[in-house]
């Protein structure tokens, strides 16, 4: 019957395909869903419902190496979000307006921290910063997550460069010899034309880069001196060698920072899609 | 699209946009990589000293059966959860292609929001599933069966791969798929062609394309993957990532690691030459 109703294509309608929507959304949820309800589990071997508690949020809250990796892991996605950002700008505008020498090999030596398996750039910065260029290790503090900070820009910027690409595959040059013509300079042009167009890749591409450093576990791992320590890592050696309670806590609140951050970043993209075909 | 400013006539602006990210590229990615490329031939003396003297004989140790096996498994478990989440992902990706504006969307936050979590998360999150306390036991207990070993063996590892994989893999199909020319669907199906029919003649060879690109994405780091086996794994699922980082952090035998990680580098070039040889030979089909 409802084979009638339903347009020839709209597989959404089928139910084997919801069916089987509904079993992949579990698949993918149920975990962490399970993770969410335990953080709020009374009891300390985490297998069965007791009850309901906080307590595991306030030992993360008094955990300070628990507090300190998680600032560490902040302020490295932050600083390395806004380099990223403006190198991945820049090699964008640049393979996408000239032409010069070596081009091809150059991009596809940009490409490369794509596609390098994560564990060889990280034992690549591992032998880089321990041989090559050694980052001092009594610094203070934000500049002894320089290692780290470097390490999460080389794979990030290729990143944003390649959705900026994408982006002004769509720019109409003349307005840009519009602007010169009337007078701008190189750099107005570029600020005033090029910047604006650019914008929803800008935040597309700033999201990303903050995502794949927050995310970024193996390659911290090999660079972090014992000093600097991420979230991540930290979250991996209670992981691996005292599992608590106090650990579903703070992944749930890393789900939390994410869930709000993808909100965040959708409602200003979608306000500025808004915005351009609005003015259009 | 030829457009291209030859960089000579604006060497000032080039220089302005060029300089800085070829520079980060040459210093902190270029010559790491480098480094690393010539420890793969050189050997350990003494305890941090290393003497690059072009031997081949860490290459020459990977020849050993018991490296081939890491390899040949790490490959293995790769195309396993390369297919799986094929399997898994292509009708989400049917229906998220085929869904209203609306739905589309959420369908497609649906997907995305697990990739956007942090893999470890996900990683732990899946561990506390899997238990032998876990909820599945407990449903397999109450059906009466079980309790069955789903942590730290090589079952729990393909599991966790296809697990963090799966939005990798449908979001380039649901782009190739979107992308293709509806009429041509709606002309097979006009044609008495039935839905599976339709799919495996029309849609799969047309969006074959962004299939494969999708298949690599998975594919690549789906095989070098270091959290997944080591977390969820058992002593016999290591995979390349896992005998890698052994080397460097507790054997020190850092050429011999690094000779590892240039043969996992070479596998993955040879998987992308692959998918671009398939799609030239398909536009020299077509062109």
């Amino acid at each position: 019957m409802s084979r009638s109703k339903a347009a020839p294509l709209d597989y959404l309608a089928r139910w084997p395909l919801r069916l089987w929507l509904a079993l992949v959304t579990i698949f993918l949820y149920a975990p962490l869903l399970t993770l969410v309800v335990f953080s709020f589990n009374d009891s300390r071997r985490n297998i069965v419902w007791q009850g309901f508690t906080l307590d595991w949020y306030g030992a993360v809250f008094n955990d300070s190496d628990l507090l300190v990796a998680f600032g560490n892991s902040l302020t490295i996605a932050a600083l390395s979000t806004l380099i990223s950002l403006v190198l991945g700008a820049l090699v964008a505008v640049a393979c996408w307006r000239f032409r010069f020498p070596w081009k091809p090999a150059f991009e596809g030596a940009l490409a490369l921290p794509i596609v390098v398996p994560e564990i060889c750039m990280g034992v690549a910065m591992l032998v880089f910063f321990s041989r090559i260029m050694a980052w001092p290790a009594d610094l203070p503090w934000p500049f002894s997550l320089g290692a780290i900070v470097i390490a999460h820009i080389s794979f990030s910027f290729p990143f944003v460069a390649v959705i900026v690409r994408a982006r002004l595959a769509s720019f109409n040059r003349e307005l840009e010899e519009a602007a010169k013509d009337l007078g701008a300079s190189e750099w107005r042009a570029f600020m005033d034309v090029l910047v604006p167009h650019m914008k929803p890749a800008l935040i597309a591409g700033a999201l990303l880069a903050f995502t794949l450093s927050l995310d970024d576990f193996v390659i911290t791992f090999f660079t972090a001196g014992p000093d600097t320590v991420t979230f991540p890592v930290k979250v991996y050696s209670m992981v691996r060698f005292s599992v608590t309670p106090e650990v579903n806590a703070a992944s749930t609140l890393l789900i939390v920072v994410t869930v709000v951050l993808t909100a965040i970043g959708l409602r200003m993209q979608g306000r500025d899609i808004a915005k351009m075909e609005g003015g259009q | 699209m030829s457009t291209e400013q030859p960089w000579r006539q604006a060497k000032g602006p080039f220089a302005a946009v060029f300089a800085a990210p070829a520079l980060w590229l040459f210093v902190f990615f270029l010559v790491p990589l480098a480094v690393i490329w010539a420890y793969s031939f050189g050997r350990t003396v003494g305890l941090t000293d290393i003497a690059i003297d072009g031997t081949f004989s860490n290459y020459a140790r990977i020849a050993d059966p018991v490296y081939v096996q890491v390899f040949v498994k790490s490959l293995g478990y790769a195309a396993l959860t390369t297919f799986l989440c094929l399997i898994v992902g292509f009708p989400v990706a049917l229906a998220i292609t085929f869904a209203g504006p609306k739905a589309k969307v959420w369908l497609l936050l649906l997907i995305m929001l697990p990739f956007w979590t942090n893999l470890l998360v996900r990683t732990y999150a899946l561990m506390a599933v899997l238990r032998t306390e876990g909820f599945i036991n407990d449903i397999i207990g109450w059906v009466g069966l079980g309790p069955w070993p789903l942590l730290h063996n090589n079952f729990a590892v393909v599991v966790g791969l296809v697990y963090v994989n799966l939005p990798f893999l449908v979001l380039p199909l649901y782009s190739a798929l979107d992308r293709l020319d509806r009429s041509l669907l709606e002309a097979s199906l006009d044609l008495g062609a039935g839905h599976v029919r339709t799919i495996f003649s029309v849609v799969v060879p047309l969006a074959l394309p962004g299939i494969l690109s999708g298949i690599l994405i998975t594919f690549i780091p789906a095989m070098g993957s270091y959290l997944t086996p080591d977390l969820l794994g058992g002593p016999d699922s290591q995979m390349i990532a896992n005998v890698i980082e052994r080397q460097f952090k507790r054997a020190n035998d850092w050429p011999f690691g690094a000779a590892l990680s240039f043969v996992l580098m070479y596998l993955t070039f040879a998987a992308i030459a692959v998918q671009a040889m398939i799609a030239r030979r398909r536009k020299g089909l077509e062109g």
